[in-house]
């Protein structure tokens, strides 16, 4: 028997449109509004944790100036920092916010396949940001354990946070994943099942095939973590030794004996490595539509993006133990570690290539969002660079647990992603609210944040080679390292307040322009992608109106040589393609083989 | 607007490999199943994944840990008549939950021959057979904890791993099984009310999806049995 989808039912047939607020903006099904929901919730933990690290750049930079940041609240904030950048922030961002409002749209679906699903999946995030908040009022504090959590020193007295701290981070991450997984199996089905007539998945844009296969990549790489927070805490709760040894702790022997730190680390990389890409790989895939949509241009090699893609996110399950070069193992680990690390160097770089020679003769236009396609370009060159240091076991010994790892991920973790949702949200904000943003304080913004994170984060670099440790509190009379990494510290922090800063100019522009900002119609960048043609902007419950979207062509048809307009929507038929008089061109999509 | 224009540039499939990737990546669905059987298949991989790394810790620290690991078949024998008979109850517990999976399949087949009421019974059957499964595994506990004096921190036979991994496998396995017996009683209950012919084009998919899950955790188990039991 046929199955009828959900898609292909009557418009009235499949939504009862909620009417009251409530269930319209609040406890709401609607994609779009539960993205909206997971990217603010998400902005503004992620606030939380730019307090943080302000909190220690005023310790690094200015030691024994301020006396409120004790050893013990430098190690949490560290550890919250981090954790928060990259999990609550980057992924719920990236995958729940970018993934939840474009998957549908560019698919051409009226919604995820589960909606219900995917509106607890909501909830139960907001949840695990409260449990892990929480622990900033409860006594003893949050975890200091670093945001790598490694046992035995995360559940051994000494460690901040021991007693309630590590264990509501614990839950928070249990919850977070939870969350995560029906989040993400709503993504994964709807690319696979739900698009919408022609468009095929070798038509889909880049920012889907990137969220989508973040998003498998995370369904296989969190249960890492889950089974390692699991162990952890019966470590913790318990009197498990899953992960902690015989041990001598402040002159006692401890309760434990016989676990395997070194199990944790590998559990732990071998979701934190996939990790990395799963926020690298939405990056990647939004940056390549932005760059066509700016430089008026097709997407140079989009099978081969597509593949590149496909490989990375394989191959990055099978890098994870370069991180624990100093850990420890075999030398033919090391080697096969190192081999696969650089190997997957190689797609990525395709990556770069391939949107470098799409702005090659181009037609660039510098709007804000380019501007932040460009920086991230160049970031992203930065860190992969660096990165294929780290990748040669002999090279990483003297760099790991180094500034240098620092500067290395940040610029290609922390940077780059967030100049890509900048760009993306200076680019999508017009569907979003119906206005623009205002130009004159992009383009402030984004000079700020750039030249002022490459003014925080090359010079770590450098400290890191002279052999500055990370995760110190202070660095005491260290005699190989010269006084000037000193002055050097103290003027990363003061940019760090000017970046941090500047970011006021960004949430400025949001609030301002959602009322006054310039109304943007429904298509201001002359963009190919589905989410542009929504009958109204911003799109209503449903996306479609009445009838669903048939696609004729790829995402990329822009400055097709004979017609008339620089780009051609996905969704105009061949024969309507206006076409420049006396042009040979049949109106059929380019050829992207 | 007319469709052919699209659908032309479409019908031809390369043959080879390409022919593949042109099928998959082909119209609308990638996999001509429901929504709801795509997602079960895509959470059970998850949740292989999730299963692989606890046998895999569990075998780590078995395989690290410094004092000697307690022998299975003796901890988990049964006395009868004064003869311990090592496994038997294991025996009999994995034996419920294959037999669990052998209604459940054929609850499958009613369902598709929308045969309601030997569906309802069949389904129900296999979630009596999990719940005996779950209660023959909490007098294991209790029988380990009581007489034996294992806990998660130690226990007299030897590793204090053992108890660890024991009670944490086992008791996700469990809670698995326990969550299948909830989810196979809802699906059956709305089978039974005739929920599921009322929907437009009704038809029972929704048990196979069940299925899927049910046969998944009895997959898992005899993983469990494997390496845990019989090693
Ligand atoms: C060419 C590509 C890359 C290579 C060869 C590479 C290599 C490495 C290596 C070997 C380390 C471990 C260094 C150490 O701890 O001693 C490392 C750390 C790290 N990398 Fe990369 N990397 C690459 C790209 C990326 C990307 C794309 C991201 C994120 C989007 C990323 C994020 C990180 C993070 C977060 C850490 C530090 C984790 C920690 O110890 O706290 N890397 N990288
Ligand atoms: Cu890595």
């Amino acid at each position: 028997m046929a199955y009828v989808a959900i898609a292909d039912r009557d418009h009235e047939q499949h939504l009862h449109d909620p009417q009251s607020f409530v269930t319209k903006y609040i406890w709401s099904q609607d994609h779009k509004i539960i993205a909206i929901q997971y990217s603010l919730t998400a902005i503004s933990v992620g606030l939380v944790a730019l307090v943080l690290s302000l909190s220690m750049r005023l310790q690094l930079g200015f030691p024994d100036t301020f006396s409120f940041i004790t050893p013990g609240e430098y190690y949490q904030a560290i550890t919250m920092h981090g954790m928060i950048m990259v999990i609550y922030l980057l992924t719920a961002l990236l995958l729940g916010g970018f993934g939840n409002y474009l998957i549908p749209l560019m698919c051409g679906a009226r919604d995820m396949v589960f909606p219900y699903m995917n509106m607890l999946s909501y909830w139960v995030y907001l949840l695990s940001v409260f449990v892990l908040l929480s622990s900033f009022f409860i006594s003893g504090g949050p975890t200091g354990a670093g945001w790598t959590l490694y046992p035995p020193q995360s559940v051994m007295p000494g460690t901040p946070g021991v007693g309630g701290g590590i264990v509501l981070m614990l839950i928070s991450l249990v919850l977070f994943i939870v969350a995560f997984t029906m989040g993400g199996l709503n993504y994964v089905t709807t690319v696979l099942q739900a698009r919408c007539r022609g468009m095929t998945m070798m038509r889909m844009p880049l920012a889907v095939w990137g969220i989508f296969t973040a998003t498998v990549l995370g369904l296989l790489a969190f249960p890492a973590l889950l089974v390692s927070g699991i162990m952890l805490l019966l470590d913790a709760l318990a009197g498990t030794s899953f992960f902690a040894p015989a041990m001598l702790s402040m002159g006692e022997e401890s309760r434990h004996a016989g676990g395997s730190p070194i199990l944790f680390q590998h559990l732990f990389w071998f979701f934190g490595h996939p990790e990395v890409y799963i926020v690298a790989l939405p990056a990647f895939g939004v940056i390549s539509d932005l760059v066509a949509v700016h430089a008026r241009k097709n997407i140079f090699g989009y099978r081969m993006m597509v593949w590149a893609i496909l490989s990375i996110g394989v191959i990055s399950f099978v890098v994870w133990a370069h991180h624990m070069y100093v850990s420890g193992m075999n030398p033919y680990f090391g080697f096969f570690f190192a081999t696969t690390t650089l190997i997957i160097a190689i797609p990525t770089a395709l990556k770069v290539y391939n949107w470098v020679l799409t702005l090659w003769r181009g037609n660039i236009h510098l709007t804000v969002p380019m501007l932040f396609v460009i920086g991230f370009i160049f970031t992203f060159i930065n860190g992969g660079i660096t990165g294929l240091f780290l990748g040669n076991v002999a090279v990483d010994m003297p760099l790991s647990d180094s500034y240098f790892i620092v500067g290395h991920f940040h610029m290609v973790m922390g940077v780059s992603p967030i100049l890509v949702i900048f760009g993306s949200i200076y680019h999508w904000y017009p569907k979003m609210t119906g206005r623009m943003l205002d130009d004159r304080l992009g383009r402030i913004h984004f000079w700020c944040t750039l030249f002022g994170t490459y003014a925080i984060y090359l010079p770590m670099h450098y400290l890191g080679i002279l052999g500055l440790p990370r995760r110190y509190y202070a660095l005491g009379d260290t005699s190989f390292i010269p006084d000037s990494a000193q002055a050097m510290n103290a003027g990363i922090s003061i940019a760090a307040l000017f970046v941090a800063l500047s970011q006021m100019i960004f949430l400025f522009n949001l609030a301002w322009s959602r009322k006054h900002g310039k109304p943007a119609g429904g298509n201001p960048w002359n963009a190919t992608t589905l989410e542009w043609q929504t009958p109204q902007t911003p799109p209503v419950h449903g996306n479609w109106g009445k009838d669903l979207p048939v696609v004729y062509r790829w995402a990329y048809d822009y400055s097709v040589p004979g017609a008339a307009q620089d780009f051609i929507p996905q969704t105009m038929a061949p024969e309507d393609v206006p076409r420049d008089v006396g042009s040979t061109y049949d109106g059929r999509e380019g050829a992207h083989a | 607007m007319t469709h052919e224009a699209m659908a032309g540039s479409m019908t031809a499939i390369p043959a080879g490999n390409l022919g593949v990737v042109t099928d998959v990546s082909s119209d609308k669905q990638t996999f001509q199943v429901p929504w709801g059987k795509a997602m079960m298949w895509i959470f059970l991989l998850s949740d292989t994944f999730i299963f692989s790394c606890f046998l895999i810790s569990y075998m780590t620290v078995r395989i690290s840990t410094t004092v000697p690991w307690p022998n299975p078949s003796e901890v988990f024998a049964l006395s009868f008549g004064g003869e311990p008979i090592p496994l038997i109850l294991i025996a009999i517990m994995t034996f419920v939950l294959i037999t669990s999976s052998g209604t459940m399949a054929l609850a499958v087949n009613f369902g598709y021959r929308k045969n309601k009421k030997v569906t309802v019974m069949l389904m129900l059957a296999t979630a009596l057979l999990g719940a005996t499964f779950v209660s023959m595994q909490a007098f294991e506990w209790t029988k380990l904890i009581m007489e034996e004096g294992v806990r998660p921190w130690g226990n007299p036979m030897g590793a204090a791993q053992f108890g660890a991994s024991f009670f944490m496998i086992t008791g996700f396995h469990g809670m698995h099984v326990t969550a299948g017996v909830i989810y196979l009683s809802i699906i059956a209950y709305r089978v039974g009310s005739g929920f599921y012919d009322r929907k437009k084009g009704g038809n029972y998919e929704t048990v196979e999806i069940a299925g899927l899950y049910w046969h998944f955790v009895d997959l898992v188990w005899v993983f469990i049995f494997a390496f845990f039991y019989l090693w």
